[in-house]
């Protein structure tokens, strides 16, 4: 039996093609996913992503508990509403999870993936023995993702509250609207402007509704996959999961090593990493002819035993050519090949960004 | 649901074949295997004079989501392919029967078509 968010039936009217993404019943697309893709980059579009896991975490301890789990460091949120992303890992130094973390006053909310929700859950009520903290799963909330250049405007006119557009990149707070209160913050997964809602099961519909009225398009996990991958966003999973450390995932940046004294789990492991210097690095690749890039294919170097693996390809709608997101030998760069169907095809690393707010980065 | 056509022949991997007034025969894939496949932004199809052995690979098409290989429905020498389809991929989307055929054959064995599915087995397969 899948899980249903509260739009399951909205998205079934829309005529959704659904699958089962994470046990989890979830519109792939609405017809076209390019047309979605395009959507968002050039306008607005709406996701469901209420299959994300919320948990908000409160108690003396809260803070402390969180400057141990995370490689990110929490103290460094000064401001209420303030959020930082960081990696969660496991004492080997790989990478349990990726997620968002808020500080809301006295109280971190947490948004974490579907996909690792019960181990994610798991690892942190173990690693919770000895600190005084409450953990509560927001499931009475589902999540509304609002995305492109004009989605801060139409989400304004659609809960008839401008007061959100005061919100910086990556912050957020509760608001009025709908009749209700939502919690909207200025984050996304597109590498488009944009707002992520959490609002109240009942009244998700609603606003979803609201949106396409307004004509913001329906978008799909599909789209959602090839704008993240455009952006150079990692997938949990794909790019990196337990066996894999942050610093071969594209995610040095998010780990704090000051203080030094901040005794995170895997630290120690990673740190050692990091001065042996690191064998491998995520880099972006551009297939130079026809084709598309898929997970799985091998990157090959002239001149070099090692091979490479792509962890995301797709076809990029915005620069109608294939890109991918791929683990190589730290020494290569440039000119690669990768074999697709037992043939070897021209590609170019780069760095792995490659559409930012509607512009090309490459 | 997705459309068929009765004068057609299909496969069970999803491509179809039809049998011109001049004899040659032209291949496609399915309504509903593009509608599987999704947004269509590459197609792969031999090259002309080529030949192709019926239930083997005769191309690729590759979607945002997949990769999927075409098989011939019949053995042949490649007399003509969609050149539409390099530039315009969609097409295959939009027009699966018509405007995005994928190639034509000069048969060799004629009789290889009654080895397919007709539109009501090729029915009955896909609501399965």
């Amino acid at each position: 039996m899948l899980k249903e968010t509260a739009l399951v039936a909205y998205h079934k009217e829309l005529g959704a093609k659904l699958v089962d993404f994470g046990g989890w019943n979830m519109p792939l697309n609405y017809g076209s996913q390019i047309e979605e893709h395009h959507a968002v980059r050039q306008h607005a579009g709406w996701f469901d992503v209420s299959h994300m896991c919320v948990v908000d975490l409160s108690g003396p301890d809260a803070e402390a508990y969180l400057r141990k789990l995370l490689a990110n460091d929490v103290a460094r949120l000064k401001t209420p509403g303030k959020a930082l992303y960081s990696a969660m890992l496991n004492e080997a130094g790989g990478v349990i999870d990726d997620l968002i973390v808020y500080r809301l006053g006295e109280l971190f909310r947490l948004v974490v993936n579907c996909a690792t929700r019960d181990k994610d859950l798991a690892w942190m009520n173990t690693q919770a023995s000895g600190f005084d903290i409450v953990m509560q799963e927001r499931d009475d909330l589902a999540m509304i993702a609002v995305q492109g250049p004009e989605a801060r405007e139409q989400l304004h006119r659609c809960i008839d509250n401008d007061a959100p557009g005061d919100l910086s990149v990556f912050s957020g707070a509760d608001f009025d609207g709908l009749g209700t209160q939502l919690f909207v913050a200025r984050t996304g997964y597109t590498g488009e402007d944009g707002y992520e809602v959490l609002v109240p099961n009942a009244q998700a519909e609603a606003l979803a509704r609201a949106l396409t009225d307004a004509g913001v398009k329906p978008c799909g996990l599909a789209a959602r996959d090839t704008l993240r991958l455009e952006a150079g966003m990692n997938l949990y999973g794909h790019e990196m999961d337990d066996t894999v450390s942050p610093l071969q995932a594209n995610m040095g940046w998010t780990i704090a090593w000051e203080p030094e004294a901040r005794a995170f789990i895997g630290r120690d492991v990673i740190a050692q990493e990091k001065a042996d210097g690191v064998a491998r690095k995520l880099v972006g690749l551009i297939l130079n002819g026809k084709g598309v890039l898929r997970a799985g294919q091998t990157v090959h170097q002239g001149g070099s035993d090692e091979t490479g693996i792509i962890t995301s390809g797709t076809f990029s709608p915005s620069l109608g050519l294939s890109i991918a997101l791929a683990r190589v030998p730290a020494s290569f760069s440039g000119d690669c090949q990768v074999m697709i169907r037992q043939r070897a095809l021209d590609a170019s690393i780069v760095r792995p960004v490659f559409v930012r707010h509607g512009e090309k980065q490459i | 649901m997705s459309e068929l056509r009765d004068e057609l022949k299909y496969l069970s991997s999803h491509e179809w074949a039809r049998l011109e007034a001049d004899g040659t025969v032209t291949v496609g894939i399915t309504d509903h295997a593009q509608d599987a496949l999704g947004d269509v932004v590459y197609v792969e199809v031999p090259e002309v004079g080529s030949e192709v052995v019926a239930g083997s690979e005769a191309g690729v098409v590759e979607s945002v989501k997949a990769a999927s290989d075409i098989y011939s429905p019949v053995s042949g020498e490649v007399i003509a392919v969609n050149d539409l389809l390099e530039e315009a991929p969609e097409t295959v989307n939009s027009s699966p029967y018509d405007d995005g055929w994928f190639y034509k054959v000069k048969p060799s064995e004629l009789g290889e078509l009654d080895n397919t599915l007709d539109a009501e087995a090729y029915k009955a397969l896909i609501e399965e």
